[in-house]
């Protein structure tokens, strides 16, 4: 036996040797593995299950490969609570708060009246409102009309109108309604804006606020408590409208701008959002507009020519009154009434 | 009549996309819109599943409740179809939709919808059937033809099942028991109120 013979039968031996450990190595995980699946383990026991994940975060996302990655959104039960609110809460919010004004407002002309100015008309007239502070209002007002009649369509068109239209003629009334609606945003967010600066000196809240509200502003009885250019009421006319006409043009805005930086969830806020907010404005300004045509003599000349009776201004203002009087006196002297 | 319905095995689907494909295909469909997608869950990590999902063509849909200009209907089928003509764009039936199936094309400025495009289970809208405002509108009528939803009907490992909401739920039982497993019948609780007991 040579060298060479000795070495070959030390290297089978190894290999031999080897083989054996490797093949243990690997048979022993495999015989494990086919005892577990004669128990019948569940290979797919890590799985994701939709009831479980829906558990968790109440809205299954994903990857997805097309470019449109919202669309990695596979389901948001949440949508079906946006549809309850959208066809009843909104549709019980909207009529009992705007049929509920429009009847308090019926009551109130039917016990109260037309309130008349007590003195009577003067005859003499003084400046209330510039060229451009009733250019502002009437910007608001006029775009907030459209707005909220769009608005309503919306909400209660197809209830309302499309029986009587019909769903042809109704489609095309609700598509210039979109557009008119979200064109005119623009109008009404500028005069939101232009509001709030030209009045918002005149509309902080002060002491003589708090003694016009104790006297119930003189809106129940025939008292006629003092008030500055805007009285307590017209205050909070001029807040609602700033803050929630903001909140309704932001909210709004959001929706016209769909998934810039927003996701489904955010937009259902923003419109649950815009929706309760537009119809309380409504209901509001249904007041506005009552007390500033029907429910007040003299009232309408504010924002129609800008000039105002002068027995009225000191019924209704008579601290602004004073003082536009006392301004005139030291600008003119002698010349009490600025406006003829 | 039979209640149409789609059902997608999650255990089945490999994320190939050719449904995808084949509706976009098939009906159609303009740039940036997918009426179908694949949305992969858990991706990379053990237990990950891949489900494609268009519209399941709800049991009380809620885009059709929702609807300011009311210009859904559900056919004699279950299909849930939209008139063009009526849509206004407004984007409610995507807010209250639980599988993202609405869809708009970009017509204007800042993000204005056009007219919403979905799913019509391959059933065309309200034109008369197999006419060419129908197919430019809505796309193919393969259930005028006696066909089902193409993206179905190819897809290769039959992880997407269109058709009788019965029959479907019984080859799903069918697998379930037979392999031993199943993730469920995605979506069904959300669209028809009622899953897949095996």
């Amino acid at each position: 036996m040579t060298r060479g013979g000795f070495g070959r039968r030390i290297a089978v031996a190894a290999f031999v040797a080897l083989f054996s450990v490797c093949l243990a190595m690997t048979l022993a995980p495999r015989a494990g593995w086919a005892q577990q699946a004669r128990q019948g383990v569940n290979p797919t026991a890590q799985a994701v299950k939709e009831e479980q994940l829906l558990k968790e975060l109440d809205r299954v996302t994903g990857r997805v490969s097309i470019p449109d990655s919202k669309a990695g959104t596979l389901i948001q039960p949440e949508g079906r609570e946006w549809r309850a609110y959208h066809e009843r809460t909104l549709h019980w919010i909207g009529g009992i708060a705007i049929l509920g004004m429009l009847a308090v407002l019926a009551l109130f002309y039917s016990v109260r009246g037309k309130i008349r100015i007590e003195h009577g008309w003067a005859g003499v007239k003084i400046m209330r409102f510039t060229t451009f502070e009733r250019f502002v209002h009437w910007l608001t007002a006029s775009s907030f009309i459209v707005l909220a009649l769009s608005g309503l369509n919306v909400v209660f068109g197809k209830v309302l109108l499309l029986p009587l239209v019909g769903s042809d003629a109704f489609a095309v009334f609700s598509q210039w309604a979109k557009y008119a609606h979200n064109y005119l945003s623009f109008a009404f967010a500028a005069g939101i804006v232009l509001t709030f600066v030209i009045w918002v000196t005149e509309n902080i809240p002060n002491r003589t606020d708090i003694a016009w509200a104790k006297q119930g502003g003189g809106i129940l009885g025939h008292a006629h408590p003092p008030a500055g250019k805007f009285n307590g009421g017209q205050k909070l006319i001029f807040w609602s409208v700033v803050l929630v006409g903001a909140a309704i043009a932001a909210s709004g805005y959001v929706l016209m701008f769909p998934f810039y930086g927003t996701n489904i969830a955010d937009m259902q806020v923003a419109q649950i959002i815009h929706g309760v907010l537009g119809v309380l404005m409504i209901a509001v300004i249904l007041a506005h507009i009552y007390i500033g045509t029907l429910g007040m003599e003299g009232a309408f000349d504010a924002m129609g020519t800008g000039e105002v009776d002068l027995n009225w201004a000191k019924e209704h203002h008579s601290l602004w009154v004073e003082e536009e009087m006392s301004k005139a006196r030291a600008a003119g002297g002698g010349a009490a009434v600025p406006a003829e | 009549m039979a209640r149409v319905k789609f059902l997608c095995d999650g255990d089945r689907c490999i994320e190939c996309n050719a449904c995808v494909t084949a509706c976009k295909n098939e009906n159609e469909v303009p740039w940036g819109i997918n009426r179908r997608r694949v949305v992969t869950i858990n991706d990379g990590k053990p237990g990950e599943r891949s489900i494609s999902m268009a519209c399941m063509h709800c049991t009380d849909a809620p885009c059709k409740a929702v609807c300011p200009v009311d210009c859904f209907f559900t056919t004699a089928d279950g299909v849930v179809l939209h008139s063009k003509d009526l849509c206004i764009g407004c984007g409610y039936c995507f807010y209250a939709c639980p599988f993202g199936a609405p869809q708009y094309p970009r017509v204007g400025n800042f993000g204005s919808r056009g007219k919403m495009d979905k799913c019509t289970y391959c059933a065309g809208g309200p034109e008369a059937d197999l006419t060419m405002a129908e197919y430019e509108k809505y796309g193919a009528n393969r259930l005028a033809e006696g066909k089902l939803p193409l993206c179905a009907e190819m897809c290769s490992t039959k992880a997407l099942l269109a058709g009788d909401g019965e029959i479907i739920a019984q080859i799903y039982k069918e697998r379930v028991v037979k392999r031993g497993y199943g993730s469920g019948a995605w979506g069904w609780k959300t669209a028809y109120r009622e899953g897949i007991d095996v």
